[in-house]
């Protein structure tokens, strides 16, 4: 039981190193794209919003704080990856023929 | 569904938003890159509502569906110059959702364990912390680029001391709270209350200019407040996606700091509208009609277009590639050189110009133009001011000495759209406009180019 903490904590630090190996080196264009949709996953809070808004516990509280929380979620989650799809939709190379 | 399979499920989500973000690095792969991370988004979703936890769907059904339809319609509607809004909402509803997570975690979403664990706690107060801060930060960079409230710096007498005091309070409840968890207590309430309060507090010392910087670090925690939460609730997928947000943000942040020469120390916590001016610059500005502007561009045979924030204002991107248009069809190689803070936020002139058509390929860095400069005919800086100021090159004295700028200086001819001789955001004097080979061309830069596009017919 106590060696969760740190299980997750390893997780945690191994994640972040990823992150950083992953997005070093991402041109310009590609700024606001990469913040939007990276912004999008982490609206993976929807996951503990899910879990807290569905548990039927005890507490009515929790169930109103949950479903607040997976209200917000779903509107970070859908507008994030469906306002990045729509910015990558607009970047056009020269050579293209799309209209 | 077993808690087995579930988290089975949760690899492959978290493989899927690890190379989604792979391939939002190059534009060819950015659009499937961002498809396949929806995707891992939805696998995540779906197998959570399957799994043995959720037993109530009423409530789930109502919250889900109105947060669908806002977020769909809001990223339907917005137009591309207020992205950086839209981006800031975003940022301050993932912020909220992982602090409301974390307090329902208080409440017996793990039942079956006698109270709440100091763990749990510590977690629970960090998800708080960073989600109240991420929320109410992100409004306040909201109503600052929607020129809601003054998009300057608002700096007062004793702000560093007041959220100096701010942030220790919290750590206090911190610890406090780790000793006596109670989720209904009035030290819960104090803990919220602050944490919403420091995020109104470390924002609106930093005005216009600096919000890259604020964007993206927005950005960081907004995966920061959503991993803490996924500690809170011991849950990995949580705190794998959200650990990889806070990296890009914190990646992305340091990129903009670097452009801007400061530190995020620097950023954060000093306005730049407190800088005072030390050197004067003196002399005479030439102004041109767009007549003679015309004839210096017909006869040019290589023009960059430097756009900044001035464009986005003016909405003069359409009008700006209309121009380019021209100019390639008159024989001219027509470049943009994007400053990486040009605007509001990372990007935001790449955005802008995409919308407009202009191909992503015609788009250079300043380190890549900057050395071509001398053979460049005629650069046309479009509401862009400290980003071409080259008092950040030659001038020590100068408040924005050392930051890197293009150096619209060494093409042959520089135009400048301006609608008046205000200064920049900075507050500081350009001495490009009074450079010899620069022509002020005054007037709303929409219409200046309208002016322009009409010579040409």
């Amino acid at each position: 039981m106590e060696l969760i903490p740190v299980y997750l904590a390893f997780i945690l630090i191994l994640a972040i190193f990823l992150g950083f190996e992953l997005i070093s080196k991402v041109p310009a264009t590609l700024h606001t794209p990469l913040m939007s949709g990276a912004n999008a996953i982490s609206g993976i809070t929807i996951v503990g919003a899910l879990l807290a808004a569905g548990a039927g516990g005890p507490s009515g509280l929790a169930t109103l704080l949950g479903s607040a929380a997976v209200f917000f979620a779903t509107v970070n989650v859908v507008g994030g990856y469906l306002v990045t799809d729509r910015m990558l939709g607009l970047f056009k190379k020269k050579t293209d023929d799309a209209p | 569904m077993s808690a087995l399979l579930v988290n089975l499920a949760y690899i492959v989500a978290a493989v899927m938003f690890i190379f989604g973000l792979r391939m939002l690095g190059s534009p060819a792969t950015a659009r499937s890159g961002n498809a396949l991370s929806s995707g891992g988004m939805l696998i995540a979703i779906v197998v959570t509502l399957l799994s043995k936890g959720i037993v109530e769907f009423h409530w789930i059904a109502v919250a889900a569906a109105a947060g669908a339809l806002v977020g769909a319609l809001a990223s339907r509607l917005v137009a591309m110059t207020a992205m950086p809004e839209m981006v800031a909402l975003f940022n301050g509803s993932g912020g909220i959702a992982s602090l409301l997570v974390a307090w329902a975690a208080l409440f017996g979403a793990s039942p079956g364990v006698g109270g709440v664990t100091t763990f749990t706690a510590v977690t629970v107060f960090l998800s708080i912390m960073i989600g109240g801060v991420t929320f109410s930060g992100s409004l306040v960079a909201w109503a600052k680029l929607a020129e809601v409230m003054p998009s300057g710096a608002i700096v007062f007498v004793g702000q560093r001391v007041i959220n100096a005091a701010l942030l220790g309070g919290l750590v206090l409840g911190g610890v406090l709270f780790a000793l006596l968890p109670a989720p209904d207590s009035p030290l819960f309430y104090a803990i919220l209350g602050l944490a919403v309060l420091l995020g109104v507090m470390a924002v609106i010392p930093i005005g216009g200019a600096d919000m890259p910087v604020v964007i993206s670090l927005l950005n960081s925690y907004s995966g920061l407040a959503a991993c803490a939460a996924g500690f809170a609730i011991n849950n990995n997928i949580l705190i794998v996606s959200g650990s990889l947000v806070g990296a890009a943000g914190i990646i992305l942040t340091n990129i903009m700091c670097k452009a801007m020469n400061r530190s995020l120390t620097n950023v954060l916590f000093s306005g730049f509208g407190a800088v005072k001016t030390v050197t004067k610059v003196e002399g005479d500005v030439k102004p041109i009609v767009a007549e003679d502007a015309y004839l210096i561009l017909e006869a040019a045979s290589a023009v960059t277009f430097v756009p900044g924030y001035g464009m986005a204002v003016a909405q003069a991107q359409h009008v700006v590639r209309e121009l380019g248009e021209i100019l390639e069809a008159n024989g001219c190689e027509v470049s943009y050189a994007i400053h990486p803070v040009a605007g509001r936020m990372p990007g935001h002139m790449n955005v802008l110009l995409a919308e407009a058509n202009v191909p992503y390929d015609q788009l250079v860095e300043s380190d890549d133009i900057n050395p071509r400069m001398p053979n460049v005919d005629v650069a046309v800086v479009i509401g862009a001011n400290d980003v071409v100021n080259p008092a950040a090159r030659d001038d020590d004295a100068s408040p924005i000495y050392g930051m890197p700028i293009v150096n619209v200086d060494h093409a042959r001819t520089v135009f400048v759209l301006k609608r008046s001789m205000a200064s920049g955001f900075a507050g500081v004097d350009n001495p490009l406009f009074f450079g010899t080979n620069t022509r002020m061309l005054f007037g709303d830069a929409k219409a200046s180019i309208s002016a322009l596009i009409s010579e040409f017919k």
